[in-house]
């Protein structure tokens, strides 16, 4: 074990899958001579070379193609997007591509590619470059969608990702990069895809997240303890595949849920989890699922604004305090 | 009367437009055709290297594409199958002149017009016609049906229907190739209509830079739906090259030896240097752009015309002149073609619908069905 910060913990996952397999490559925006917008590719230009640390145009649609292609084609690409919001430019690529290759042509190929880089909000950095996708792409078939919270789950499932035959995103946070934890450093060490972990036990109320707020959700958990109430935090660390059971284990120990999601709330994966909780676990809930999530508007750059449009510590204790009858 | 200038081309097209001009062949009609073909080669198949046993091989691919698809049209109108049905009929001199020019395991990508491509790249009249029918026999298992031919095995990657959205997997491809150290080149055929489509030029850009073993090749058959070439698209295709400073060609896609010789040389200069190549090679669609389409923005004057330098009808006169084939010959590979087509249409009628548990198969789906209700 190691302690590890975030960026460090992704680039030992890509650095030893590289050295695994000569068919992985990563390639995307200032990946290569600029080391990465966020330095997570640092010096893998010095140890793999131009071929596999390849810097592209700003041409999303193009490369994000040119991976599914390789990868169809043999290949284990490595797709950075310098942010998600870009991936959107990529979007026929990823969903009409990638996610559908495979099937409409009866199996005759596979898509091992990974899609990768921060998602959701940094700050104040104005509403193009603060949406959270992982909800839109696990909407879509054929896609897996990663976003853990902290470096060992980066570590072990980014290393997951890239063995995975199929096509994932795997999100991160610019704000997470600097971010410090524990990492298994042995290099067959991998994490499920699709399994959610309890990172706090308790007794009274679920709180369920994933992603960069999970950060938010341990700190209002500390909050609760103070007024008594133990809250159990499940990080679902993969948003799809979705693990409904941890969830409800969970669930049917403290009967009652907050999903805290840092995205807009329409058709969100906390509308999700709500739906498949009432549909699975309607008899073990003593009251309605609470979400908190961002509001359905843009994301603001004034800073009173933008503390008002991002859920706090507040929030989640209010909605834990909701779900559990105490004001 | 005079057209509106606004929302027509500008610039020489608009001139052309205000003053159309005599087609200079047939009659007095005044029209503007669909694509100015180039002149065909004057090289004799001989020269280019071809035998008779590969021109008489070429001719019956081409008739077997021609009536797999009359075939398929009238199976279509007979309510066997729905969804879209996008004829290559005109246009068959392309796909056969160009794999009879390449290397068997050189990689082909098309778009959603591709059963000729499917055909000439081993999937059989049966495995066609069954994915026409959706079925479980058909060369994608009945899941991609008309728009999504492929047999992968033979590098046909498959057919497409975004439009332009798979340029950049024939990138991909290319690169793979070059990775990996293969002298495989890819093919990356679209329509006059992906031209307009960033996904070209943005793949084109990595291309030139990357030196990819790849060319781009325009099927420009004057149509994108009904929006003719000079009406979507400014200047000509083939000056799209010119950005890039990429090698270039115009190419008549009315003669199947035209497209050979070209495709030859060209495929032979991107394994020399690994310099990809922008291409538009002329041709024509003789249907519609799928069943649907009355057909109001051409002229029947047009279609004539090219109707009258059929591909088909061309490589046989070739046949009957240099003394390959006689008429006798001729007709027995018709009534091969004919017996081969029917023999596939019975199989596909005959042949199951795939199993309801192929639904969830040939993708990642959730093991345990939480999201199948
Ligand atoms: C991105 C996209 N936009 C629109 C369409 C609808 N569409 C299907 S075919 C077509 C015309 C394409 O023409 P062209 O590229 O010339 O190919 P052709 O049909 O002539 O072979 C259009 C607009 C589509 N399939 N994809
Ligand atoms: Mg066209």
């Amino acid at each position: 074990m190691a302690e590890l910060q975030f960026r460090e913990a992704l680039r030992q996952a890509i650095d030893e899958e590289m050295a695994r397999d000569e068919n992985v490559f990563i390639m995307g925006e200032e990946v290569s001579e600029y080391n990465g917008a966020y330095k997570v590719t640092e010096g893998l230009l010095e140890t793999y070379g131009f071929k596999r640390v390849i810097d592209t145009p700003i041409a999303e649609l193009g490369f994000a193609g040119i991976g599914v292609g390789a990868a169809m084609n043999g290949l284990r690409p490595i797709i950075e997007f310098m942010t998600f919001n870009f991936a959107v430019l990529a979007a026929d690529q990823i969903i009409n591509h990638a996610s559908k290759v495979k099937y409409m042509l009866g199996g005759q190929v596979s898509v091992p590619i990974v899609f990768r880089g921060p998602n959701a909000s940094a700050g104040q950095l104005g509403a193009t470059h603060s949406v959270a996708y992982e909800s839109m792409y696990a909407h879509f078939p054929g896609i897996k969608v990663i976003h853990p919270s902290e470096p060992g789950d980066a570590k072990g499932l980014l290393k997951s990702a890239i063995r995975d035959n199929d096509t994932v995103l795997f999100m991160e946070s610019e704000q997470m990069y600097g971010l410090k934890g524990e990492v298994n450093e042995d290099p067959e060490h991998l994490i499920p895809i699709g399994k959610a972990a309890v990172k706090r036990e308790g007794s009274d109320v679920t709180l369920v997240t994933h992603g960069k707020i999970y950060h938010t959700v341990v700190k209002a958990a500390a909050e609760l303890a103070k007024e008594g109430i133990e809250a159990e935090i499940v990080d679902l660390r993969t948003v799809k595949p979705l693990d409904m059971d941890t969830v409800i284990a969970s669930v049917k120990k403290t009967h009652r849920c907050v999903v805290v999601d840092e995205a807009h709330p329409f058709a969100g994966t906390a509308a999700e989890v709500g739906y498949l909780l009432q549909r699975d676990a309607f008899d073990d809930l003593d009251a309605p699922v609470v979400r908190v999530t961002l509001p359905d508007v843009s994301a603001p750059f004034s800073k009173p604004l933008f503390d008002a449009w991002f859920p706090s510590v507040k929030d989640v204790v209010d909605g834990a305090k909701q779900v559990y009858y105490k004001s | 009367m005079t057209k509106e200038a606004i929302f027509t081309p500008v610039g020489k097209a608009a001139e052309e437009l205000a003053t159309p001009k005599k087609s200079g062949k047939k009659g007095d009609s005044l029209y503007e055709k669909a694509v100015d073909l180039p002149e065909p080669t004057t090289a004799a198949p001989a020269k280019l290297g071809l035998k008779k046993g590969q021109l008489l091989e070429m001719f019956e691919s081409m008739v077997l594409q021609r009536r797999f698809e009359e075939r398929a049209m009238q199976m279509y109108q007979k309510g066997k199958f729905g969804g879209f049905l996008h004829l290559y009929i005109g246009q068959e001199a392309v796909s056969t002149g160009t794999t009879a020019a390449l290397k068997d395991d050189d990689d082909i990508i098309t778009a959603y017009r591709d059963h000729g491509w499917g055909l000439v790249r081993g999937v059989s009249a049966r495995q066609g016609m069954a994915e026409l029918f959706g079925k479980a026999t058909g060369c994608s298992k009945g899941k991609g049906g008309s728009m999504h031919f492929a047999n992968v095995e033979k590098h046909f990657w498959g057919g497409y229907g975004i439009v332009g959205g798979h340029i950049p997997l024939g990138g991909g491809l290319a690169f793979a190739n070059k990775y990996k150290g293969l002298d495989r080149l890819t093919t990356c055929f679209m329509g006059d209509g992906a031209v307009d489509q960033g996904a070209l030029h943005e793949t084109m850009n990595m291309a030139q830079l990357w030196k990819l073993p790849i060319m781009f090749i325009v099927e420009n058959n004057g149509y994108a739906m009904g929006t003719a070439t000079r009406r979507h698209s400014t200047g000509e295709l083939w000056e799209r090259a010119l950005g890039y400073g990429m090698k270039h060609r115009v190419v008549n896609g009315m003669d199947v030896l035209s497209v050979y010789e070209a495709m030859k040389e060209m495929a032979t200069d991107v394994r020399k240097d690994s310099m990809p190549w922008f291409v538009e090679i002329r041709t024509y669609r003789y249907r519609g752009h799928s069943m649907s389409d009355p057909q109001k923005y051409r002229d029947k004057e047009e279609m004539e015309e090219f109707q009258s330098l059929d591909p088909i009808e061309r490589l046989k006169t070739v046949l009957l002149d240099k003394k390959m084939a006689t008429q006798k010959a001729i007709d027995a590979i018709y009534e091969k073609v004919e017996e081969e087509v029917m023999d596939a249409v019975e199989f596909a009628d005959n042949s199951p619908f795939p199993e309801d548990s192929a639904l969830y198969e040939d993708m990642y789906s959730e093991p345990n069905p939480v999201f199948h209700r």
